[in-house]
């Protein structure tokens, strides 16, 4: 194996982790305007308040190691989905502030719940509508992004983009089955199964319209010999959402967080098999974009001692505040 | 200047609107951040409530800045890619892997330890707890030095080759990359302006309500720690701004021939220029207010030494002179009068009535925001200095851009303007309302809300979950925190 590849999987884990774990905190921003104002929102707020920013780091190390290992891709990505960075960003400005001045202000807390809310809505989107299109291709010209300002826009990237807001929705209420209890527990089950339609349903649509993007993808999954090691993906997939939703009805604690997070693991899986060996299909791989080897050894290195470091004291954060959610009064 | 309203020139201004407004926070959470871990740190140490009364009342207003920090840092790590394309390719096999290793070393030390040092104090101790607020300092340290490595190498590129496809790789060792010749002076500046800015804020704080209430404990401790920052830092800040302006002019003359306004060689001894309006169509500093010989005594450390002026440079490579030399100005004059209150409050202490000089704590107060200003003005002295280029003698800004269309940048530029000064706005409002209560005893943690129960998750039934109550920490007498409502 050479470094890029190693490289190409350390950003798919960082971007993996980063939709996991950001995913459920937007989630339950999406979901928001269905809990109850008082109780119930303030402990969906408080299940990921002391935990949010470090799952959004993963974007910084994800967009940072994308500039760093693979730094033509990021040149262009970027330009050519300018508007949905924008976007996103700004979404994640509101998503932030929102968790600090939501408890300043009580006099405009309804706001700052909408920009939770709101701003949670166009980050998913966004980010949804990012990964369309990259794997819809991205026009290259020399070392640079040559299509126009608006060909991130099409009705491909409107399903992905929905998907990826059905999918975290997911997440959050699957999180929520997990820290919550009661009543709020329930709310959170019945929200989970919609998701979780949804979810299926928007996955099953984007990897049939993946197959008639480009020959080349539709060769990934259905030309021999490559069939017989990819056609176990969809039959796994399927066990793993009808668990899921057995789960979501039953378990009250984490199982069906862990099942969905699988689903997504194979989601993921299915990307990598459809785009690789590419980085911005349809012309440039990951070697044509990738960082001279010195910088790759020398990120390397600081990964190597890093990543386990930043692995064990993040599981001890969420140790710390392991278990439901404060809930009842004393007296 | 309107009709160099291009794409290029709304790039350029996005990046320092944007920039600037993130370096608000940093600026200040670098410098709250190590005045936290110094207060709980004498809380464990002495047990003195008052200390642990300050970390509180601190705590809530870190939590307010640090999130604004973040969020508008995350804006930063991708206006790189999406407004300067270029220039990420041809740098990003340089300076990428040094803004990799700032994730990887700080931003998640940060962000990992950040919740605990929130909302953990009950549920990990004392120990633990303090431990927790140390990585955050920590962390925000070593991300000023990520950072600055990556715009000092900008400045002074050193260590690296020219690739065949155009992009600067990496040479021999990245020491030479990360410790470019740029970056010492810069980091300690920096680092120490940002620990300046924080101890005129707490200062001013302190000598707000000294001035409400002369007896206040808390607002005596913040006032005294907070002065004598002032009156040590001050002048080693001073002496370091010195040296790094010497440093500048071996390896970048012309940003301090801007920051001079020296237009023309001085063969016999430059003259320093204290105030004047420089004109770079002219050529001329008009108005000027002059010290025969003085530049040529700080800078070559002789009177009759010869300087080249900007006429030695082409036209095309000199960087604004007006914004340069005012910019520089506007630092300078801050940090003198840091120097004076500093003075001050040091002759207020050997005179035993430091809590006793209303005229004293009124400058505090309106030196609040004098680090901000002088942290804004420096950099702006750093960056416009480097003009035209973003690596200096290497790459042009109007060669760096993204191949954009004006209107997307306008457009985003709008976006920004509109969302930054509206929410931040209203952030720092709330900071300003927090700071205008009396810090007092019994102070709460971060406590989440009135009605609400607490922002925390945890298992442990029992008093320390009511709705309402700041579980964050111990040992707080139940007859005081039923009492009162922080939000009220
Ligand atoms: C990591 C790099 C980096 C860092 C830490 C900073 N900058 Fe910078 N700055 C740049 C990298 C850069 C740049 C990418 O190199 C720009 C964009 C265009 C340019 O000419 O340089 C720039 C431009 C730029 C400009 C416009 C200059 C011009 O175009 O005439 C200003 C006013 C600032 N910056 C101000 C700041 C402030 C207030 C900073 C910190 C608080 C700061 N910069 C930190
Ligand atoms: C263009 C340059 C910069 C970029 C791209 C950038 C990027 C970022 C990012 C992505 C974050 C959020 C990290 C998180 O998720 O926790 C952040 C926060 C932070 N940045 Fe920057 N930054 C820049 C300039 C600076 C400078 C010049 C300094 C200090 C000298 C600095 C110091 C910090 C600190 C201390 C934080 C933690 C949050 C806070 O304290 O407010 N940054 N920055
Ligand atoms: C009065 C004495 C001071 C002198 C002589 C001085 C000198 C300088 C010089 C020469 C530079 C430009 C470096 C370059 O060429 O790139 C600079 C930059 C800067 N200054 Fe100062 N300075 C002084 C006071 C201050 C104070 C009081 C603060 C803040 C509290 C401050 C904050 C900064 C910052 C943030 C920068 C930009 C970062 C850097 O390049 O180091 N300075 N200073």
């Amino acid at each position: 194996m050479d470094l890029t590849v190693i490289w190409a999987f350390i950003i798919a884990f960082a971007v993996f982790a980063y939709v996991v774990m950001d995913g459920f905190d937007l989630g339950i921003g999406i979901l928001f305007p269905t809990f109850a104002v008082g109780r119930e929102r303030d402990r969906a707020m408080n299940s990921i308040a002391p935990v949010w920013d470090g799952n959004e780091t993963w974007l910084v190390l994800g967009g940072g190691g994308l500039f760093a290992a693979f730094p033509l891709a990021y040149a262009v990505i970027l330009p050519a989905t300018y508007p949905l960075i924008i976007a996103m960003l700004l979404g994640l400005v509101f998503r932030g502030v929102a968790f600090e001045f939501r408890w300043r202000d009580p006099s405009h807390r309804a706001f700052w719940d909408g920009a939770f809310t709101g701003g949670s809505l166009v980050a998913a989107l966004a980010q949804g509508m990012t990964l369309g299109a990259l794997l819809q291709g991205i026009e290259v010209d020399g070392r640079a992004y040559a299509g126009s300002w608006f060909d991130w826009l099409t009705p491909y990237t409107l399903l992905t983009g929905l998907g990826t807001v059905a999918g975290y929705a997911l997440l959050g209420s699957t999180w929520l089955i997990w820290k919550l209890d009661g009543d709020e527990q329930a709310h959170a089950r019945k929200l989970a199964v919609r998701s979780a339609a949804a979810t299926i349903v928007l996955m099953g649509a984007v990897s049939v319209y993946n197959i008639t993007l480009n020959p080349e993808y539709a060769a990934h999954w259905l030309a021999a010999p490559q069939i017989y090691w990819v056609a176990p993906v969809p039959i796994v997939t399927a066990i793993i959402a009808i668990s899921m939703v057995r789960a979501i009805t039953r378990d009250r604690n984490s199982k069906p967080f862990w099942l969905a997070i699988a689903l997504f693991f194979l989601g993921m899986s299915g990307l990598g098999v459809t785009i690789w060996p590419y980085v911005v299909p349809p012309g440039v791989t990951i070697w044509d974009a990738a960082a001279p080897e010195s910088s790759q050894i020398f990120m390397l290195v600081g990964v190597a001692i890093t990543m386990p470091l930043i692995i064990a004291y993040t599981i001890w954060a969420y140790w710390v505040f392991r278990g439901k959610v404060a809930d009842e009064g004393y007296h | 200047m309107l009709e160099n309203l291009d794409a290029l020139m709304l790039a350029r201004i996005q990046f320092a609107f944007t920039v600037s407004f993130h370096f608000f926070f940093p600026a200040f959470s670098i410098g709250l951040a190590s005045y936290l871990a110094v207060l709980e740190g004498l809380w464990l140490k002495t047990g003195k409530s008052v200390y642990l009364d300050l970390f509180k009342y601190w705590i809530k207003i870190f939590a307010i800045a640090f999130a604004m920090g973040v969020v508008s840092g995350i804006v930063m790590s991708y206006q790189f890619g999406t407004n300067w394309s270029v220039f990420s390719d041809v740098a990003g096999p340089v300076i990428g892997p040094l803004m990799a290793y700032e994730v990887l070393t700080a931003f998640f030390l940060e962000a990992g330890f950040l919740g605990v040092m929130l909302f953990g104090m009950n549920k990990v101790g004392k120990k633990l707890h303090f431990a927790a607020t140390l990585m955050v300092a920590l962390g925000t340290f070593v991300s000023a030095f990520w950072i600055l490595s990556v715009n000092s190498w900008m400045h002074t590129p050193t260590g690296h080759i020219l690739g065949a496809n155009g992009q600067f790789m990496p040479g021999e060792s990245w020491w030479d990359i990360v410790f470019n010749p740029s970056f010492p002076y810069r980091l300690v500046h920096t680092v120490m302006a940002a620990y300046l800015t924080t101890a005129f804020v707490v200062g001013a704080v302190g000598a707000w309500h000294l001035l409400k209430d002369r007896a206040s404990p808390h607002a005596r401790t913040m006032f005294s720690m907070a002065m004598w920052m002032a009156a040590i830092v001050t002048p080693l800040q001073i002496f370091a701004g010195d040296m790094h302006g010497l440093n500048t002019l071996e390896h970048q003359p012309q940003k301090v021939m801007a920051m001079e306004g020296h237009f023309d060689s001085h063969p016999e001894g430059a003259p320093l220029i204290l105030f004047g309006i420089p004109d770079s169509e002219t050529k001329t500093v008009r108005y000027s207010i002059e010290i025969p010989k003085a530049s040529s005594l700080i800078l070559k450390h002789d009177l009759n030494a010869p300087m080249a002026g900007l006429d030695t440079i082409p036209d095309d490579e000199e960087p604004p002179v007006e914004v340069v030399f005012w910019s520089f100005r506007i630092m300078v004059g801050i940090g003198f009068a840091m120097l004076g209150v500093g003075l001050w409050s040091l002759w207020g202490r050997v005179r035993g009535r430091l809590y006793d000089m209303p005229w004293l704590h009124r400058a505090a107060v309106v030196m609040g925001p004098s680090g901000f200003a002088a942290v804004l003005a420096g950099w702006i002295t750093t960056e416009v200095g480097r003009q035209p280029y973003v690596v200096y003698g290497l790459l042009r800004t109007a060669d760096a851009a993204s191949p954009l269309d004006a209107p997307a940048v306008a457009a985003s530029l709008l976006a920004f303007v509109l969302v930054y000064f509206a929410v931040f706005g209203i952030g720092i409002w709330y900071i300003l309302k927090l700071m205008g209560k009396a810090p007092h005893a019994g102070e709460y943690g971060v406590k989440r809300g009135d009605v609400g129960p607490i922002r925390t998750a945890g298992i442990t039934p029992g008093p320390s979950q009511n709705p309402g109550q700041d579980d964050t920490w111990p040992g707080d007498n139940q007859a005081n925190r039923h009492g009162e409502r922080e939000d009220a």
